[in-house]
């Protein structure tokens, strides 16, 4: 089966309904400490729609059996429910089929999978992959196991002190013995926006397939993977505004026909016998056992969530508040904006000189704002530049620039705490 | 909640931005790294531990928040002298303050982290530079965890 067409209309962004979209997710009226909840913190994980969660709950109440099993009627609701999914999602993110869209648990298991199934038998001794400075650990470590397991190297590819990939230094680490280039689409500490397309056109011209951690660009920016070419693709339906325990790993339908299955059980084979099993097609391959069928549902009304406030309008509506915010931040006396690349998604990183981020944080729970303040699970690039942690204000399609002007009231408090 | 002055009480922010004893010693009998994965905070501490088993001298350098920087300085403090069995007992009771199970009376500054108690997630950045110091009792050159 073919995917027709991106629904997306090439119409120019229309200006997105705040209020609406806030009236939306029924947590925003929920208060914290008796103060209006000021979610900054949906580069950890975004809350989640009325629409998800009456899918889900729908679901369960209506059709749900397990799949791809029963002859019955509730059994093929649900089988049905689950693959209208996955070619929901496969439309969202530009895949040429369905069948290239196999749900996981998440981000991590994406990249774990690939490393372990398609990268690992292709590394002998010296051979490497290149990584850049700006990863999560989860698109670091898996890379480590498979070096460690085979001989092979990590190399990386260095980034500025504003927090943007030297890509000519990347360029020429591209060499002989690159086997796989594993990056971030989009930077969760810093925000940067990598530029994947020149990365993948790069790596192509050495022969080498690219795999992009997509958590953050997924419920951010416009992606279109056959467009872009990337090999493999990997995000995570809970913070794009779906439910967590899936995810999905996109990946080139030649590339995961040729790949072993990484864990073996029920629905991913074909025939069965003590001495020799057959696999079954893709994606059923790569799903071993009953998988997070409910999530599946969620995450397809998450992204018809997303579609139906047009994802141009989200983006343009998540780069306003960003420069808001970092018009607003840079006002405040000892406050840095760590990261300054020309481009960025949703994400503010920032230090105020003396005061710990897990201060911040607390200080400004205390007034209902969340952020997220630590290494944000990027150890070597706080190391490269030279920081800890940070304190991270990050934003989805429901903030407003009140919630802004809250963040930066409370880092007035902030001060007024460690004055 | 409990409000940000019972957590950020005047002594806490005093020795967070003046930590005592905040230097490395060359010549430790003992020492100790202490970690907390997962926010990325870092604390050395190291002892001078006298042949009858006596704390003469304590001090510590490192990273970390405000709890976690005045709650190392006043365990300097609080330990400093004591005998290694006294320090271990220090420990539980500064454990037992942090939790909300004992104020924490009669132990010098220790009273001041009871506040934390309202706090969970603050708990271990208070409790750092303590689990460094039980680690060096227990061994010479230790390095823990906090999870």
């Amino acid at each position: 089966m073919a995917i027709a067409a991106p629904a997306r209309p090439a119409v120019p962004p229309t200006a997105l309904d705040v209020e609406a979209v806030r009236a939306d997710f029924p947590i925003l009226g929920t208060p914290v400490h008796g103060r209006r909840l000021v979610y900054l913190d949906s580069a950890a994980s975004s809350q989640k729609p009325r629409q998800v969660i009456d899918a889900e709950r729908t679901f369960y109440e209506t059709s749900y059996a397990n799949i791809h099993r029963g002859v019955y009627e509730l059994s093929a609701r649900a089988t049905e429910a689950y693959d209208e999914s996955r070619v929901r999602v496969g439309r969202y993110l530009g895949a040429r089929h369905p069948h290239e869209i196999i749900f996981t648990r998440g981000t991590t298991d994406g990249i774990n999978l690939v490393a372990q199934s398609f990268v690992r038998p292709r590394l002998r001794p010296g051979d490497e992959i290149l990584i850049t400075a700006l990863e999560h650990h989860s698109n670091i470590v898996p890379w480590q196991l498979a070096a460690a397991a085979t001989g092979a190297v990590l190399r990386v590819a260095p980034v500025s002190e504003r927090g943007e990939l030297e890509l000519d230094a990347f360029e020429a680490l591209i060499g002989p013995k690159t086997r796989f280039v594993a990056v971030a689409h989009v930077s969760n500490a810093l925000g940067t926006v990598n530029p994947v397309a020149a990365m993948i056109e790069m790596a192509h011209a050495g022969g080498v397939p690219v795999l992009l951690d997509g958590a953050q660009a997924a419920p951010h920016l416009p992606v279109d993977l056959a467009g872009l070419g990337a090999d493999f693709f990997a995000c995570s339906a809970h913070k794009m505004y779906g439910p967590t325990g899936i995810g999905v790993l996109y990946g080139r339908e030649e590339l995961l026909d040729a790949m072993p299955p990484v864990q073996g059980g029920g629905d991913m084979i074909a025939t069965v016998t003590f001495e020799k099993s057959t696999w079954a097609p893709l994606p059923a391959k790569f799903e071993a056992g009953t998988p997070h069928i409910a999530g599946a549902v969620g995450l397809g009304a998450a992204v018809d969530y997303i579609e139906g406030l047009g994802r141009d309008a989200v983006a343009a509506h998540e780069h306003e508040l960003l420069t808001y915010a970092t018009a607003r931040l840079a006002d405040l006396p000892g406050v840095t904006v760590v990261g300054q690349a020309s481009e960025k998604a949703s994400v503010l990183s920032f230090t105020m000189s003396g005061i710990h981020p897990h201060d911040i944080g607390t200080v400004l729970d205390s007034v209902g704002v969340c952020v997220r303040a630590g290494h944000h699970c990027a150890q070597p690039l706080m190391q490269r530049l030279g920081l800890v942690a940070t304190a991270r204000a990050s934003f989805a399609a429901y903030n407003t620039r009140s919630d802004v002007d809250a963040l930066a009231d409370g880092l007035e408090r902030v001060r007024a705490v460690f004055a | 909640m409990a409000t940000m002055s019972e957590l950020y009480q005047t002594v806490i922010l005093d020795h967070n931005r003046t930590p005592r004893n905040y230097r490395a010693m060359p010549e430790a009998t003992r020492q100790a790294e202490g970690f907390n994965p997962l926010c990325g905070d870092k604390v050395h501490v190291w002892l001078k531990v006298s042949g009858d088993g006596r704390i003469e001298d304590v001090s510590f350098q490192g990273e970390g928040c405000a709890i976690s920087k005045a709650s190392s300085s006043i365990m300097t403090q609080t330990v400093k002298g004591k005998s290694v069995e006294e320090a271990r007992a220090l420990f539980e009771e500064f454990h037992e303050v942090v939790t909300g199970k004992s104020p924490g009376e009669g132990h010098g500054k220790m009273a001041v982290f009871a506040g934390v108690s309202a706090f969970p997630m603050r708990v271990k950045c208070a409790i750092l530079g303590w689990h460094a110091l039980r680690a060096a009792l227990e061994r010479p050159d230790a390095v823990v965890s906090t999870e």
